[in-house]
């Protein structure tokens, strides 16, 4: 059977997922929300997963919404390159109760899970949804839970569904229900281009847009708690640096100094920015007490000294430099203030990120010429380059540190692109509203659901 | 009375007030500031616009607009011979128009993380402003702004443009 082909599979579901997406533009292009997503490719091996429609029973006018839930749980589980969920045309039987799932077909199917769901619509217009997580080898139910919650957030829904399931067989932290800002630009190199603060689920869908300037944005960044993001907006025809509560209740700009204010990038605790600034002279790192708004200066050096991140316990900081005579990766102990040089292979290193293990660097890497996302394990030094685009920039790593999402270049267009960690899975956020770039992956937030 | 002469006036002048608050003779001081004041005034009424009728396009003697953009190599914020005798140019404007002040933009081309870009815009129209400052134009009539490489003259993704786009643009207001 075909379906043990797992490529073949893969490919034949996304040409209907795609084609889903494509009839959902409509949609998509008036909430200005990111377009398909192609996967470039994925795991050898991934585990075989059937998602069963959730809307069983339901009356007519929820049963869309409801059978969208197992789509986007599925769309979900694809897009991590683990799984590799099952055409629903291949399916001998569709059960939505454990009495009507007969395990040995699912065997013969080759299934390693099946993800059933059951709905019940309360009086008040609430919609209960019941799932369970069959282990096909075993026969058990691995995961049973319940959400309520009102049609018009089936989305959210579907995200837990994701992150918990995802967790469940993988032991990882699911992040579905996470969040990506970035910065959208209509008319991007013209007299009329306009840029704004986009912020969408970790799918691309539902974006909204919280700020919007005649003037350049970049360098957004979230805070710990997933409430606000920082960014550097040049609308007063200078740079300076943004804060900007996400439900949009309060904006304010935190520095304003003479020459550069950017790169804001929140420590882990939320209490302190980092951020570079030239008001001396040159640029350099500072930290900002966020409450004090006291500064602290961190780097003297005439060189340029920019992009700083926190290492993930917020003792040290990572930065940018050319003091060497090309840009380098630093870190710098906010103790002892030992520095330490930490890229050595290539001309050009640029604004690293530290996975949440704070063993493993994703960086921009210039090789041959061309710009590429690279990892390096900092034990032993070895670069890996991640991606094969070019002029590839800003790179994200997701909260669960599985994959991170950076800005690229697509046929003159800017665009984003998701990758793990370990390259083994691609797909990529392009906009039919123009130009994306400056993308910033949310922490895990606290879901409206449950 | 030629340039160098009001320059040395101006100088001497600067220098007698800044001595002031040591010296002892008021009288001195007085006469410098009675003497200098009305007469480059005056001189300046005299010489022909060193701006078009909008006030803010620098023009030569024959009316021509005068280039305000210095193009540079990549990863680099050196200026060329070229760059500076253009430079020198406006250093003498800025001197005969101390009513006029300029803002210096330093552009980069899209290559290369924006942040790092916008540094090294920041070092190219330091550059500027350095020689600008050491023609003896006062600081106080140059500003600065790094739009890093968040304003292309040219959109495109060759070297072309990226040639167009690595630069440094004086605006006059």
């Amino acid at each position: 059977m075909n379906f043990l082909n797992s490529d073949f599979f893969l490919r034949k579901y996304f040409s209907v997922l795609i084609l889903f997406f494509f009839l959902a533009n409509d949609y998509v292009l008036a909430s200005g929300s990111l377009d398909t997503i192609i996967i470039d490719k994925g795991f050898d091996q991934p585990i075989r997963i059937a998602i069963t429609p959730f809307s069983s029973g339901a009356p007519e006018g929820l049963r869309e919404s409801l059978d969208q839930i197992s789509d986007v749980v599925a769309f979900d589980l694809a897009r991590s390159g683990q799984f590799s969920p099952m055409s629903e045309a291949d399916m001998l039987t569709k059960p939505s109760h454990l009495k009507d799932v007969f395990i040995r077909d699912w065997r013969l199917l080759g299934v390693d899970y099946l993800l059933i769901g059951q709905n019940q619509i309360g009086a008040s217009g609430a919609v209960q949804l019941v799932f369970q997580l069959i282990n096909i080898a075993s026969g058990e139910v691995e995961l049973e839970d319940s959400y309520t919650f009102q049609i018009s957030q089936f989305r959210d829904v579907a995200h837990k569904v994701s992150d918990e399931v995802y967790e469940e067989i993988t032991g990882i932290k699911g992040a579905f229900s996470t969040k990506i800002a970035y910065v959208l630009v209509k008319d991007a190199g013209s007299k009329n281009a306009v840029y704004s603060v986009e912020i969408a689920d970790s799918d691309g869908e539902r974006s909204k847009t919280i700020f919007q300037s005649s003037e350049p944005i970049l360098s957004v960044n979230w805070s710990p708690d997933g409430r606000s993001v920082a960014y550097v907006s040049f609308e007063t025809g200078r740079p300076l640096i943004v804060l900007h509560e996400v439900d949009g209740s309060k904006r304010q700009f935190l520095t304003n100094f003479d020459g550069i204010n950017g790169s804001p990038i929140y420590s882990p605790d939320g209490r302190s920015m980092a951020m570079v600034l030239s008001k001396d002279g040159n640029p350099e790192i500072y930290i900002m007490n966020l409450e004090t708004r006291r500064l602290r200066r961190i780097t003297r050096n005439s060189a340029i000294d920019t992009e700083p991140s926190w290492a993930p316990d917020g003792s040290s900081i990572l930065f940018t430099s050319d003091r060497g005579g090309q840009p380098q990766i630093y870190q710098i102990d906010l103790e002892t203030n030992f520095l330490e040089r930490l890229t050595f292979v290539g001309n050009y290193n640029a604004r690293a990120r530290l996975l949440p293990d704070g063993d493993n660097l994703v960086f921009v890497h210039r090789r041959s010429g061309t710009f590429h996302i690279a990892w390096q394990d900092l034990s032993r030094g070895q670069i890996n380059v991640l991606t094969k685009t070019d002029l590839d920039e800003s790179p994200s790593i997701a909260p669960n540190g599985t994959m991170f999402i950076y800005a690229t270049q697509n046929f003159g267009r800017g665009i984003l692109g998701v990758v793990s960690i370990d390259g083994n899975v691609a797909y990529r956020l392009p906009s039919s509203l123009g130009d994306v770039r400056e993308p910033a992956w949310s922490p895990f937030i606290v879901s409206p659901i449950k | 009375m030629g340039l160098k002469d009001k320059l040395f006036l101006a100088l001497l002048s600067a220098l007698i007030v800044g001595c002031s608050s040591t010296a002892t003779s008021p009288v001195a001081q007085q006469e410098t500031v009675d003497e200098s004041q009305p007469m480059v005034v005056s001189e300046e009424a005299a010489e022909p616009s060193d701006f078009d009728a909008d006030g803010v396009t620098p023009i030569d003697d024959r009316g021509m607009a005068i280039t305000r953009t210095f193009y540079f190599d990549y990863d680099e914020a050196i200026l060329g011979p070229e760059a500076l005798s253009g430079l020198e140019v406006h250093a003498e404007i800025l001197k005969r128009n101390p009513d006029k002040s300029v803002v210096v933009e330093g552009h980069c081309d899209e290559r290369g993380t924006r942040e790092y870009n916008l540094a090294l815009g920041e070092r190219r129209a330091s550059a500027v402003v350095a020689f600008l400052e050491s023609s003896g134009v006062r600081s106080g009539q140059i500003d600065m702004v790094s739009y890093g490489e968040e304003r292309p003259a040219d959109p495109g993704h060759d070297s072309a443009a990226w040639e167009k786009n690595r630069r440094a643009i004086l605006n006059y207001r």
